[in-house]
């Protein structure tokens, strides 16, 4: 591909083969506005857009996006946006994504955002396509505009079908751009035919087929395969470095330059032998903290409280409260485990570095590989093949930046493929947490305090819904953003960041407090809460679930819970069932039940299947996901004892997405994982009488707060 | 020690002068750029890199290429006949058993090879023999139903 930073835009669009090429700028109202971003401004094209759309002259269209692919599917979610604003149908739609070559800049693919923020400036992009084409069409067939319509990348005079041009027709023979500044008008939702369906997925056929192809599997003539040499633990620094044995092997290249020591090899097998053949010994750090030291550390460690919210007065609050309780609870770190690790291959070539990487961020890493190599930004082009899951975790890394540098080193294009013993000792761990609540109700079972302060995970998911007079929320330390020395390693953005942790601490002390004032814990919730979409999930989790109405725990070995919340705008909440084994600790979850308030749904069973993958993904963080550690040395290396959630765990999960479209989309990846947590601990409590305070909620755990350990 | 390593690979005769010793999973990967088998941990743990060994699956990434001299090997790649896909693809892929795709083809061969050893296998015995492949993304219900109906399809007692 030939190097098209500094082009106008009509060699852009020539480029592409010809075609229209229609760009839109909303403005700084979009996150995905360029201003902050320098590498971005210095490329000439398409400097001032958000979204753009290419019409070729065949009539296909192609959308480009910084967003990427790693299983949530908005690959097709995103072509539906463009596919109804346009007027074409589903299987005229291509996308490009996360190539920082030809896609517009973008902050990254995370936090739920690509539906909820790309998705308007997607829609915006083709909505004025339609009027440019619309325009084109009028001016062809010599009509008003007014006097067309659209269907099918078809423009038709509305009175007589017979005259009409097609968009690859009204394509041709251009190389033209436009930026259109008039507004047009979206397409009702009354008059969707791609939004709000559930078409197969783009992505489906080379995935299900091993055609789809993930970084590691771009081959380059002369690749070598990389294998760096790594502490045995985070702090520790290399003392000797004997690398004789692995220069001595044949076919193998040693790299020993400033800090990073690797050996590489056109076989990757015998690059990992000759790692072995490094002989090397290090200097660690005496551990200060450990698996279970951790809570009290991040207490001791924490730095001055963000004041998330604030409001009356606690001591007045603990005063006039009828009944007060104190817990506090804990969850472990937990790690991203993509079944795809940290991969990426990089070959520099005529001054232009070219990497293919796993990554959710190539813009970002665009920037940091350009750093690492002492390039210009604007001759890095950064490549998002298919990402194998990201869950947070692949936000940067450093592989891209490593194969970038070893390409540069050895003059050869080089893949940097993290092992999974690698993969868990970078990981950006979910951090652990510990938070303390001290909350009180008055007589008519009503909230009347809420002193929340939680250490280590940060705030999303700490909002307080419920309508309390006296309230305190207190964050010390923002996952990725604590002080040094909170935690023994790095630390980031996990599924829907920190508010596992918040909800699995405030949707049990709800429990707590329902129980006590001898209320059922969902209408205890519906008492306690004046928000129209938090009601309105609580009732359709009512209705949906056959919640039967209780005063207290059943303690017969089954039972059931609830738990809700809001994630990135969208309200959830869930209804678990599980059957609680009393002699061996083991829980098993029989049934969820999950109804969400996500706006208007693009794709409904996209939506689903998201849903889905968060309670089920849970289930991992809930009864067996915890990374052991002592000091920076992660013990956990490999899923031997690290566990996932595996099949025979699986729930029968009902979703209901409650219909509310007059709001925008909002986000869908993240939401349903919240209440994993607490729903679980909830049905645990209402089957055992046993309340469990700290994740994951092992066996072992479980037998304790019943009283049989 | 370099040697004549003589296979079947989706049904055609392949013959490679290499190291016996070298773990099926590199040498599909590398030599023979089938890239749809993939690692996911290298130790037998999650089943990414599952293929089938004369029907059986087996973890590549476990399996010496000693093992499989004149054996009939199949990847991903060999499922689907002349472009179409095969069935049990099929279901993967209509029924959105599969989220970003990267264990896909190891839980597909891996059902694929249950399937083989029992036609009419009962939803305990599906479990059971996916059990230790892994989805991080969690698909886990479709893939279940997928299966599920592909075996009831194929005469298995499934709704």
């Amino acid at each position: 591909m030939s190097d098209i930073s500094r082009m106008d835009r009509r060699e852009f669009v020539k480029l592409l083969g010809g075609g229209i090429l229609v760009c839109v700028n909303l403005g700084p109202m979009t996150l995905f506005n360029s201003t902050a971003e320098p590498a971005f401004q210095r490329r000439g094209y398409p400097e001032d857009i958000n979204a753009y759309l290419h019409i070729a002259e065949d009539g296909q269209v192609t959308l480009y996006s910084g967003k990427i692919e790693m299983g949530q599917g908005a690959m097709t979610s995103l072509c539906q946006m463009a596919a109804e604003d346009l007027g074409v149908s589903l299987d005229s739609m291509h996308i490009v994504m996360g190539d920082t070559d030809t896609c517009p800049w973008d902050m990254g693919t995370f936090g739920s955002m690509t539906t909820r923020m790309f998705g308007p400036a997607v829609r915006a992009a083709a909505a004025k396509a339609r009027l440019v084409l619309t325009d084109l069409a009028a001016e062809r067939l010599d009509v008003a505009r007014e006097s067309l319509s659209v269907a099918s990348g078809v423009v038709y005079v509305t009175n007589d079908r017979t005259r009409n041009v097609s968009y690859g027709a009204l394509a041709r023979g251009q190389a033209i751009t436009h930026d259109v500044e008039e507004d047009a008008v979206l397409r009702a939702v009354r008059d969707f035919t791609v939004m709000g369906e559930s078409p197969l997925r783009m992505d489906g056929v080379e995935k299900v087929t091993g055609e789809a192809k993930y970084a590691g599997d771009v081959r380059l003539p002369g690749m070598l395969y990389a294998r760096i040499l790594r502490p045995p633990a985070h702090g520790a620094t290399p003392t000797r470095v004997d690398t004789s044995a692995a220069e001595a092997m044949p076919d193998v290249t040693v790299v020993n330059q400033d800090g990073m020591v690797a050996v590489l090899c056109g076989d990757p097998e015998r690059a990992e032998r000759a790692l072995g053949a490094i002989g090397a010994e290090f200097d660690e750090p005496v551990p200060t903290v450990d698996t279970e030291s951790i809570f009290d550390h991040l207490v001791e460690s924490a730095p001055e409280p963000r004041v998330s919210e604030q409001e009356g007065d606690l001591a007045a609050g603990r005063r006039s409260s009828a009944q007060t309780f104190e817990a506090t609870y804990h969850n472990s770190y937990v790690a991203h485990a993509p079944m795809e690790p940290h991969t990426a291959v990089a070959e520099i070539r005529d001054g232009k570095a070219r990497v293919w990487t796993s990554t959710q961020t190539p813009f970002g890493d665009q920037g940091s590989i350009a750093r690492a190599i002492g390039f210009e930004a604007e001759d890095v082009q950064v490549l998002t093949p298919y990402v194998g899951g990201g869950f947070g975790g692949k936000s940067g890394g450093g592989q891209a930046e490593e194969a970038a540098r070893l390409a540069q080193i050895t003059g050869r294009p080089v893949q940097v493929a993290w092992t999974r013993a690698e993969e868990f000792f970078y990981d950006t761990f979910r951090p652990a947490a510990t938070i303390e609540v001290v909350s009180g109700i008055n007589e008519n079972g009503k909230l009347n305090l809420w002193d929340y302060q939680v250490y280590g995970a940060g705030a999303r998911g700490s909002d307080v819904f419920y309508d309390v007079p006296n309230k305190s929320v207190r964050v010390y330390g923002e996952w990725g953003r604590g002080p040094a020395g909170m935690h023994p390693f790095a630390v980031g953005a996990w599924r829907a960041p920190a508010a596992n942790s918040n909800r699995f601490a405030a949707e049990q002390q709800m429990d707590i407090m329902a129980d006590a004032a001898g209320i059922d814990p969902l209408e205890f919730r519906l008492m306690n809460t004046t928000d129209d979409r938090m009601l309105g999930v609580l009732r359709a989790i009512k209705a949906a679930s056959g919640w039967e109405t209780r005063s207290g725990p059943a303690g017969t070995g089954r039972g059931r819970g609830v738990a809700c919340g809001i994630d990135a705008e969208s309200y959830v909440a869930l209804v678990a069932d599980v059957t609680v084994d009393s002699n061996t600790g083991e829980v098993a979850v029989e049934r969820v039940v999950c109804a969400q308030d996500m706006g208007l749904v693009v794709n409904p069973d996209g939506a689903r299947m998201q849903v889905e993958g968060c309670i089920a993904m849970g289930l991992g963080y809930v009864f067996s996901e915890e990374i052991r550690f002592e000091g920076g040395k992660i013990l956990d290396k490999n899923f031997g004892t690290y566990e996932l959630a595996r099949f025979s765990q699986m729930p029968e999960i009902e979703t209901v997405l409650v219909s509310n479209d007059d709001l925008p989309p909002k986000g869908g990846g993240e939401p349903a994982i919240i209440n994993m947590g607490a729903v679980v601990a909830n049905a645990i409590c209402d089957a055992t009488g046993a309340r469990i305070y700290r994740l994951p909620m092992t066996p072992e755990r479980v037998l304790e707060a019943m009283g049989r350990s | 020690m370099k040697e004549i390593v003589n296979f079947t690979l989706n049904g055609e005769a392949v013959a490679l002068e290499t190291d016996a010793d070298r773990k099926l999973l590199w040498v599909l990967r590398t030599d023979l750029e089938k890239t749809g088998t993939k690692y996911g941990c290298g130790e037998g743990f999650c089943g990414s890199c599952t293929v089938l060994v004369d029907g059986v699956a087996v973890r590549s990434c476990l399996v010496d290429l000693d093992y499989i001299k004149g054996k009939d090997v199949t990847t991903i790649e060999g499922l689907a006949a002349g472009g179409d896909l095969h069935p049990l693809q099929r279901e993967f892929f209509e029924r959105g058993a599969y989220h970003c795709g990267y264990c896909t083809p190891g839980m597909i061969m891996n059902a694929h090879g249950l399937l083989q050893a029992n036609q009419n296998p009962t939803h305990d015995e599906i479990v059971q023999g996916m059990e230790n492949n892994l989805c991080r993304c969690s698909a886990y219900k479709r893939i279940i139903e997928a299966i599920e109906a592909y075996a009831g399809a194929n005469g298995g007692d499934h709704e």
